[in-house]
C-alpha cells in the first residue's frame, strides 16, 4: 500500500469524528432553537385534502358542528384544532387561538376525547376562538387525521389542502414565524 | 456545611487531576523520576478527595437535607432508606459525581497495582487519566453542580420517580459506569503507547485485564438493566433497541473486539496499530454515551436531561478527547512495527474474523441508532427504525460469530488447518444437530427457536471440547485429564466460561421464542389455564407500602390438583410522583418463568396476564456467566505477575 | 420547555391501564395472533419507542382496535400496514419500509463487512516481512563455499 494511501486510512478516523462532531453540533443547535425536536413526526397529510368525516355538535355550546364539506365551503384558509379541557398545553396556546379569532380567521375546533360538558366547562373559562365545533369523542375521525396528541392544529388551505401542521401549544414565535408567512400565501 | 465541604472537595479533586496531569506527563517527556513519580500520590489523594465529596451527597440524602436543590428535585422524605441512598446517583447530577469518583478509583487502582509497571508508561496513564477527570470535573462543577443550594428550603422534596426505586435499577449504574470508565483506562494505555511509539507484549499483559474488567462489568450492568426492564415494566419484554440501550451495547461490542485483539498482541505482537485504535473507540463510544444520555437529541425513553447547554459541554469533551486521540494516533501509528505474521487461518485469524463481525454488528447498531437522528435534525426526514430492522441486519453477522467462535479456541496459534479443527468437533455438530430435532419436536416445528436451540448447543458444546482438548480428555483418559484440569490456567477456564454463557444466553434467547401469553378478566375464584396449569384468582385487596399504595392480586397456580405457587403481582400508586408502576409476579425454577400481571379492575373483574417463559432466566444467567468468565480471566496468575521493569533501578528510562 | 409541554400533552391523554383488556381480543385466535404480530411492527406514536401491542396509552389501544377490526374486515397485512401508514407516514412503521433512504440503512450490515475485508486485505498487503538486508562480502564468500561443498542441486 503507498503511503499516501495509508496517510489516509490512518486520517480516516479523523476525518469521521470530525464530521460526527460537526452533525452532533449542528443537531443540538437546532434543538435549541425549536427546529429539531426529536419527538416530532410530520404529518402524512400535508398536501392532501382532510378525510372526509362529520362529527356531532357539542351538546349546549350554541356552536355549529362540521365535517369535511365545511371546511371546502368556507372558500379561504382555516384553522382546525384539535383539543381537549384535559389537555394543560391547550390552555397555554389558547391565547393565540382567541388572537386568530379576534382577526376573523376561522377556528375550527374538534374536542378529543372530551366529554361535552367539560369543554363547555373549558370554554366558559377560557374564552371561545371557535367558529365551529365538533366532538370526536371515540378519537377515530382524529386518527384519521394522523393526530397522535392534544393540541394539534392544522391549516387547511382555499382549496381544501392541508398545508400546515403543529403538533404541541401554538406559542407567539411559531404564529409569528411559521403560521403568519403561510396564512398570507393560503 | 455538608454540601460546602463537598463541593470543597470536588474543586480539591479538579485541582488534583490538574496537577495529575501535568507533572507525570512532562516528567515522562523529560525523563525525571520525580515528576513521573508524582503521578500516583496525585491520583490517590483525587480518590479520596472524591470518595469524601460523593460520601458528603449521599450523607445529604440520607438526612433528606431540603436546602440542596438535587435532593429537592431527586428525594423525599417519605422514600425507604435504602433508595434514599440510592437515589444519589439516580439524576444526572449525582451518576456524573459517581462517574468522576470512579475514574478517580481507576486511577488510584493503576497506582496501587501498577507499581511494577515502566514508570513512564505509568506515568503517562495516570496523566491521560488525569486529563479526562479534568474534563469531566469542569463539566461537573461548571453546568451540572450537585452541591447547590436552594433558599429558602422547601418543606420536602419532589420524590424519586417510582421506577427507580428498585433494587436492580439501583445496581444498574454503578455497575455500568465501572465499565464505561475502565475503558478509559485502556484509553489511557493506548495514547501512552502511542506518545512512547512502543507497543510490545508486556503493554497487552497489562491492556488485557483492564479490558476484561471493564467488559465484565458493563456485560453485568447490561444484563441488570435488561433484567430489570423484564420484571418491572410489566410486558415480558427485556431489550428495546432503544437509543440509549444502544449507546451502552456500542462501548461492550467494541469491548468485546478489544479484549480479544488484545490478547493477540500478548501472544503474539501482532495487531497492534488496530488494538490501539480499537482501546480509542471503545472509550469514544462510552463518551458518545454519555453524550447520547445527557444532551437529548436522541428520542428516547431512558434521557436524564434534555439540555442542550449541557450537551454542548459534553459534545465539546467528546470531540477534545477522540479527535486529539485519532490525531494522535494518525500521526504515530506509523512508529508500530508490525512483528508477528500469521496466516489467515489460525487462532490469529480468527481472533481477526471476531473483530471483523463484531465490528459489523457494532457498525449496524450504530448506524441504526443515529440515521434517524441525523436525517430528523439534518434533513427533516422522519425515518422509522426499530427493532425489526436491528434484528433482521444483525442476524446474519451473528451466525458465523458463533459458528466460528466454536472454531477459534481450537486453533493453534500463527498457522492452522481448518478440516481437521472442524473434524475434531464432529460430536459437537451432532450434538447442535440434535438439539435442532427436538426442538423443533418439542416445540410443535417452530423453526427459528429451533436453530437457536441448535447455536447454543453448538456453543456450549464447543466450549467443553475446548476444554477437553487442552485436558486431553480424550487422549489420555478421565483421570488424567481431571488431574490436568486442575493446573490448567484461570484464564482458559475463564475463556471456555464464557464462551459456553454466550451459549445458554442464545438457548434463553430461543426459549423466549417460544413463549405463550394470555390475557383474561377474572373475578375472584375464576381461572384460566396457560401451558398446563391453571391459574386461579384468589383475591384482590388493598395494600399499604412507604410511600405507594396498592392493589394487589393473589394468584393460585395449580397443576395436577396441587397448588404449586402463589402469585402476588400488584399495582402501585405513588401519590408523590403520582404515578403507577407494575409489580410483576414471576416464579421461576431455572428452566421457565411464570410471569404474572394484573390490569385495571372493572365491574368486579381484574384483568390478569400470565406468561410462560421457557428458559427465560437463561438470558441473565448466560450473561452473569460470561462475566464470570472475565471475572475468573482476571484472576489468572499470569495476568497479575507484572513483566519486570525494563529499567534498572536508579537508571534513567531509555 | 416547549419539549417538555410538549410531552405534558402527550402523557396527558387519558391512560387505559390495562396493557389491553380482554374484550379488545379477538374471539378467533388466529387472527388475534396476525394482529399481535402485525401490532409489534406499528410504532406508538405516543411513546414513540415502543410498539402499539407494548404501549399502555390510549392511542395505542385505539390503534390496536384499529387493526384487529380491519383484520376482521378482511385485509391483508400490507393493506392494514398501508393504512396506517396513509395517515402517520413512514415513522408508523417499525420497519423501515424500502426506500432509497433507508436502503443505505439496510445495505449496513454488507457495507461494514466489505469494509472491513477490505481493511483487513490492504493490512494483510502491507505487513509483508522486513527485506533481509544484502549479504557481506564475507558471508558472500562463506555462501559460496557452502554451495560447493553441498554438491550440485537437483
Amino acid at each position: 500500500m503507498s503511503g499516501l494511501s495509508r496517510r489516509l486510512l490512518l486520517l480516516a478516523p479523523v476525518g469521521a469524528a470530525a464530521a460526527g462532531g460537526i452533525g452532533f453540533y449542528a443537531a443540538l443547535d437546532r434543538q435549541r432553537s425549536g427546529e429539531y425536536n426529536p419527538r416530532n413526526v410530520p404529518s402524512a397529510m400535508i398536501g392532501r385534502p382532510p378525510p372526509d368525516f362529520t362529527l356531532p355538535e357539542v351538546a349546549d355550546s350554541g356552536i355549529a358542528p362540521f365535517g369535511a364539506a365545511d371546511l371546502r365551503a368556507v372558500g379561504g384558509p382555516v384553522i382546525v384544532n384539535f383539543w381537549a379541557s384535559w389537555c394543560v398545553p391547550c390552555i397555554i396556546e389558547h391565547p393565540q387561538l382567541m388572537r386568530l379569532a379576534r382577526e376573523g380567521i376561522p377556528v375550527f375546533g374538534i374536542a378529543y376525547k372530551d366529554k361535552p360538558e367539560d369543554s363547555l366547562r373549558f370554554l366558559r373559562q377560557h374564552g371561545n376562538p371557535f367558529r365551529r365545533l365538533s366532538r370526536d369523542e371515540p378519537g377515530r375521525v382524529a386518527i384519521d387525521w394522523g393526530v397522535y396528541g392534544v393540541p394539534e392544529t392544522y391549516l387547511v388551505d382555499r382549496q381544501g389542502i392541508i398545508r400546515w401542521r403543529f403538533a404541541g401549544p401554538i406559542t407567539p414565535e411559531i404564529l409569528a414565524q411559521d403560521l403568519r408567512p403561510l396564512l398570507a400565501r393560503a | 456545611m455538608i454540601a460546602e465541604l463537598g463541593h470543597y472537595a470536588l474543586a480539591l479533586a479538579l485541582l488534583l487531576a490538574f496537577a495529575q496531569t501535568a507533572l507525570p506527563l512532562l516528567g515522562a517527556q523529560s525523563r525525571d523520576a520525580r515528576l513521573m513519580g508524582a503521578g500516583a500520590p496525585l491520583a490517590l489523594g483525587q480518590f479520596l478527595a472524591l470518595a469524601a465529596s460523593f460520601a458528603c451527597l449521599m450523607h445529604l440524602y440520607v438526612i433528606n437535607d431540603t436546602s440542596v436543590l438535587n435532593v429537592v428535585q431527586n428525594s423525599h422524605s417519605a422514600k425507604p432508606l435504602l433508595y434514599k441512598i440510592t437515589g444519589t446517583w439516580g439524576n444526572h447530577e449525582g451518576s456524573l459525581l459517581l462517574w468522576v469518583l470512579i475514574l478517580a478509583l481507576c486511577g488510584a487502582a493503576v497506582s496501587l497495582f501498577g507499581r511494577n509497571l515502566p514508570s513512564a508508561l505509568r506515568a503517562r496513564v495516570l496523566g491521560v487519566l488525569g486529563l479526562i477527570s479534568v474534563g469531566f470535573l469542569l463539566f461537573t462543577l461548571k453546568t451540572s453542580n450537585p452541591f447547590e443550594r436552594v433558599w429558602p428550603p422547601p418543606p420536602d422534596g419532589q420524590g424519586l420517580n417510582p421506577i427507580l426505586q428498585d433494587i436492580g435499577l439501583a445496581m444498574h449504574p454503578p455497575l455500568l459506569y465501572v465499565g464505561y470508565v475502565g475503558y478509559a483506562v485502556t484509553f489511557a494505555f493506548a495514547i501512552a503507547a502511542l506518545i512512547e511509539g512502543r507497543v510490545d507484549a508486556a503493554w497487552g499483559r497489562w491492556v488485557r485485564p483492564w479490558s476484561l474488567a471493564a467488559w465484565a462489568f458493563l456485560t453485568a450492568g447490561i444484563a441488570l438493566g435488561s433484567w430489570w426492564a423484564y420484571y418491572e415494566l410489566g410486558w415480558g419484554g427485556y431489550w428495546f433497541w432503544d437509543p440509549v440501550e444502544n449507546a451502552s451495547l456500542l462501548p461492550w461490542l467494541i469491548g468485546t473486539a478489544l479484549l480479544h485483539s488484545a490478547i493477540v498482541v500478548e501472544k503474539r505482537e501482532a495487531l497492534k496499530t488496530w488494538t490501539i485504535l480499537l482501546a480509542i473507540i471503545a472509550f469514544g463510544m462510552s463518551l458518545l454515551g454519555t453524550f447520547l444520555v445527557r444532551s437529548g437529541v436522541l428520542n428516547s425513553v431512558h434521557s436524564f436531561a434534555n439540555d442542550p447547554e449541557r450537551g454542548l459541554f459534553i459534545l465539546a469533551l467528546l470531540m477534545f478527547y477522540l479527535l486529539g486521540a485519532f490525531i494522535l494516533f494518525a500521526w504515530r501509528a506509523q512508529a508500530m512495527v508490525p512483528t508477528g505474521i500469521f496466516a489467515p487461518v489460525s487462532r490469529e485469524g480468527a481472533i481477526v474474523l471476531n473483530n471483523l463481525l463484531v465490528c459489523s454488528i457494532t457498525a449496524v447498531v450504530f448506524v441504526g441508532t443515529l440515521w434517524p437522528m441525523f436525517a430528523d435534525a439534518l434533513m427533516g426526514l422522519k425515518v422509522s427504525v426499530g427493532p425489526p430492522f436491528f434484528n433482521a441486519a444483525s442476524f446474519p453477522l451473528v451466525v458465523p460469530l458463533l459458528l466460528a467462535m466454536a472454531i477459534g479456541p481450537l486453533m493453534p496459534w500463527k498457522r492452522a488447518a481448518l478440516w481437521p479443527v472442524v473434524q475434531r468437533l464432529w460430536w459437537v455438530a451432532v450434538l447442535a444437530l440434535a438439539g435442532f430435532v427436538l426442538a423443533l419436536l418439542a416445540s410443535g416445528e417452530r423453526v427459528l427457536p429451533a436453530i437457536g436451540f441448535a447455536f447454543a448447543a453448538w456453543v456450549i458444546g464447543a466450549a467443553l471440547a475446548d476444554l477437553a482438548e487442552r485436558t486431553g480428555l480424550f487422549r489420555v483418559g478421565l483421570a488424567r485429564a481431571w488431574a490436568r484440569a486442575g493446573g490448567l490456567p484461570r484464564a482458559a477456564w475463564g475463556a471456555a466460561i464464557a464462551h459456553a454463557g454466550v451459549g445458554v444466553l442464545a438457548a434463553g434467547l430461543a426459549g423466549m421464542g417460544l413463549a405463550h401469553e394470555k390475557l383474561a378478566a377474572l373475578a375472584p375464584g375464576q381461572s384460566m389455564s396457560l401451558a398446563g396449569h391453571e391459574w386461579r384468582l384468589e383475591e384482590v385487596r388493598d395494600v399499604v407500602g412507604p410511600n405507594y399504595t396498592a392493589r394487589r392480586a393473589t394468584i393460585s397456580v395449580i397443576r395436577d390438583g396441587q397448588v404449586v405457587h402463589v402469585m402476588q403481582p400488584s399495582r402501585r400508586w405513588f401519590p408523590v410522583a403520582r404515578q403507577n408502576t407494575t409489580e410483576v409476579s414471576i416464579r421461576t425454577n431455572m428452566m421457565r418463568d411464570l410471569y404474572a400481571v394484573i390490569g385495571e379492575e372493572q365491574d368486579g373483574k381484574a384483568i390478569i396476564r400470565i406468561h410462560y417463559n421457557p428458559l427465560a432466566p437463561w438470558i441473565w444467567l448466560g450473561a452473569a456467566i460470561m462475566a464470570l468468565g472475565g471475572g475468573l480471566s482476571l484472576a489468572d496468575r499470569r495476568v497479575r505477575v507484572s513483566a519486570p521493569n525494563r529499567v534498572p533501578k536508579g537508571a534513567v528510562p531509555a | 420547555m416547549r419539549v417538555l409541554l410538549i410531552l405534558l400533552a402527550l402523557l396527558a391523554s387519558p391512560q387505559a391501564l390495562a396493557v389491553s383488556s380482554p374484550a379488545d381480543m379477538l374471539p378467533d385466535a388466529t387472527a388475534e395472533a396476525r394482529a399481535r404480530a402485525l401490532g409489534r411492527e406499528i410504532r406508538c406514536m405516543v411513546c414513540q419507542n415502543q410498539s402499539i401491542e407494548d404501549s399502555e396509552v390510549s392511542l395505542a389501544r385505539d390503534l390496536r382496535l384499529i387493526v384487529r377490526e380491519r383484520i376482521v374486515a378482511g385485509d391483508t397485512d400490507a393493506q392494514v400496514k398501508s393504512f396506517l401508514h396513509a395517515r402517520y407516514g413512514d415513522f408508523v412503521l417499525l420497519r423501515p419500509p424500502f426506500s432509497w433512504a433507508n436502503a443505505a440503512l439496510w445495505a449496513t450490515p454488507l457495507v461494514a463487512l466489505l469494509a472491513g475485508m477490505g481493511l483487513i486485505l490492504l493490512a494483510r498487503r502491507r505487513a509483508a516481512p522486513p527485506a533481509l538486508p544484502p549479504l557481506t562480502e564475507a558471508e558472500a564468500r562463506r555462501l559460496a563455499l557452502l554451495d560447493i561443498q553441498d554438491g550440485p542441486r537437483a
